[in-house]
């Protein structure tokens, strides 16, 4: 076991009074909110209570606009290929950022192998797309535009609200994958002018496999799993009730938290910045330092392969994440850091570390003060640390890509 | 996701460094695929007498290079030529499939510095 959890973005563990508050609904309140007898009917208004109050944290008007799914990915892919299929007549188009997440990519992929246009808006250096650039690509054939609201890796806040604006005068859908956000930042589906918004539990200490899209009333969206109706046919399958309890009890206790939790975190966050750039040389702060989200700080090491350094780091009892092609199923390095403009290089050196609720100054200190060290053994190791120089550090980093080649 | 022996060997490498004066050099690699070995021996009545490595890349590519290092001193040219990835990842009882294309590459840097040394044996 980790003693120290640096990875809240890739998951977070349960509190207990959300374990709690799931517990009744696995074994007395197991009744199928669709049966008619009062086992049943305890179970539905459960979930109807839930709902509502999912539905006021996110600031929308009327709880039949959320629907609960299986995971934030579905959530997104309800969102895309919803849309796409209920809109396909309309247009062919879709506009969506280069650093979003693989939900939201790879169903956007593969609508392309059927004949839908993307467009993938590039990001500048700082990890943020330029609303002028986004409304520009939008054509006579966009049916949807697909805006995440927190990245996952660098943090950075996309501008949805100033991009919504648009879309509405334009009466384009507007999606946001908002997984990062919930919790963590206002997430408001009236100010974000957001038709679609995808969230995922276990992002904010609730259960894994239980996800929500918020869909706007009016907004035509077609079903991609056919069934037995529920969720207002959006997403048929039996309710998962206790994913569903468990989901709405950690919403209400992050929103509850966040404004100090945001607090604290920044402060954190910063300490651990100016502790890594003043303690490892040729280091880099991935991302726009103030427009990200509070407990993501991502870094780039020179000559430093991320795997090792994840490895390294686990050695000493610290869980953190890379962006390094290593580091991935795909063993291709970051495409978000990569779309920044970055090398592959870089995309390699990177490490992402994601504070959380229960993250403390000591372990912020313990980690500013191993890493100079696991970084410097990495380098003694490298093959290029001979001939390295700091002036063909920027030159490399911020270098054009070249072919990847395996 | 990694063996024991995989562990073994990138928390604790062996031979890591580059010998001052090599008989033969080998490179494989790519940085932009994120692994990039180095291999320097030294070679001694047609014996592998010293190897050293560097290495820029994941865990499997950190323990091949320790491992294939620890496999070849003392061994023939001939029996050295005879080690191939697959017999590194073997002595580390096995490696993820995905690791087994881009981070096994450390035999290939061996065999490149043995063709480096009869290279130069040829020239003098």
């Amino acid at each position: 076991m980790n003693e120290i959890y640096f990875d809240h973005s890739a998951t977070t563990p349960v509190l207990p009074e959300v374990v709690e508050a799931m517990t009744a609904y696995f074994t007395d309140y197991y009744g199928n909110p669709s049966s008619l007898y009062q086992t049943g009917q305890r179970s539905r208004q459960a979930v109807e209570a839930a709902r509502q109050s999912v539905a006021d944290l996110l600031g929308a008007d009327d709880p039949k606009e959320i629907i609960f799914t299986g995971s934030g990915t579905e959530a997104d892919n309800l969102a895309i290929k919803g849309v796409a299929a209920a809109k396909a007549k309309r247009g062919n188009h879709i506009v969506t950022l280069a650093i979003e997440h693989p939900a939201v990519i790879e169903p956007l992929r593969h609508l392309e192998k059927q004949g839908f246009k993307v467009t993938y808006v590039p990001v500048d250096k700082s990890g943020i797309a330029d609303p002028a650039e986004v409304v520009a690509a939008i054509t006579d054939k966009t049916i949807l535009v697909s805006v995440m609201l927190a990245n996952n890796v660098i943090g950075t806040i996309q501008p949805v609200g100033e991009i919504s604006r648009q879309t509405k005068a334009r009466g384009i859908a507007l999606h946001t994958d908002a997984v990062q956000a919930v919790g963590n930042i206002a997430v408001k589906v009236n100010e974000l002018g957001a038709d679609l918004l995808a969230v995922s539990a276990h992002k904010f200490h609730g259960p894994k496999g239980i996800g929500a899209l918020y869909v706007r009333k009016g907004t035509r969206l077609d079903s991609i799993i056919h069934g037995g109706g529920q969720e207002r046919g959006k997403r048929s399958g039996t309710e998962n009730v206790p994913g569903i309890i468990g989901f709405a009890k950690a919403m209400q206790i992050a929103e509850a938290e966040r404004q100090v939790k945001a607090a604290r975190l920044i402060s954190l966050r910063e300490r651990l910045v100016k502790g890594v750039l003043d303690n490892v040389d040729e280091a880099i702060y991935l991302g726009d330092p103030v427009r990200r989200l509070p407990g993501n700080a991502c870094f780039s090491f020179k000559h430093i392969e991320g795997e090792s350094l994840v490895l390294h780091l686990d050695m000493m009892g610290i869980a953190a994440s890379s962006g390094s092609a290593c580091a991935s199923h795909s063993l291709e390095p970051s495409h978000v850091i990569l779309a920044m403009g970055y090398s592959a290089v870089a995309a390699h050196g990177s490490l992402r570390i994601t504070m959380g609720r229960a993250t403390t100054e000591a372990e912020v200190d313990k980690l500013i003060d191993v890493l100079p060290g696991i970084v410097a053994r990495l380098r003694e190791m490298s093959p290029f640390s001979a001939e390295a120089t700091a002036e063909t550090f920027m030159a490399e980093f911020g270098g054009e890509e070249h072919a990847h080649d395996h | 996701m990694y063996s024991e022996k995989v562990m073994d060997h990138f928390s604790n490498p062996r031979n890591v460094g580059e010998i001052a004066d090599p008989d033969g050099v080998g490179q494989v690699g790519n940085p932009v695929c994120g692994d990039v070995m180095k291999l320097t021996i030294k070679i001694e009545d047609d014996k592998i007498s010293d190897v050293k490595f560097k290495t820029f890349g994941c865990g499997a590519a950190v323990a091949t290079s320790s491992m294939v290092t620890e496999l070849v001193i003392g061994k023939t040219i001939e029996e050295a030529l005879a080690i191939s990835n697959k017999v590194v990842a073997e002595a580390l009882d096995g490696l993820p499939p995905q690791k087994m294309h881009c981070s096994n590459l450390a035999a290939d840097a061996l065999h490149l510095a043995i063709e480096d040394y009869r290279a130069k044996q040829k020239a003098k």
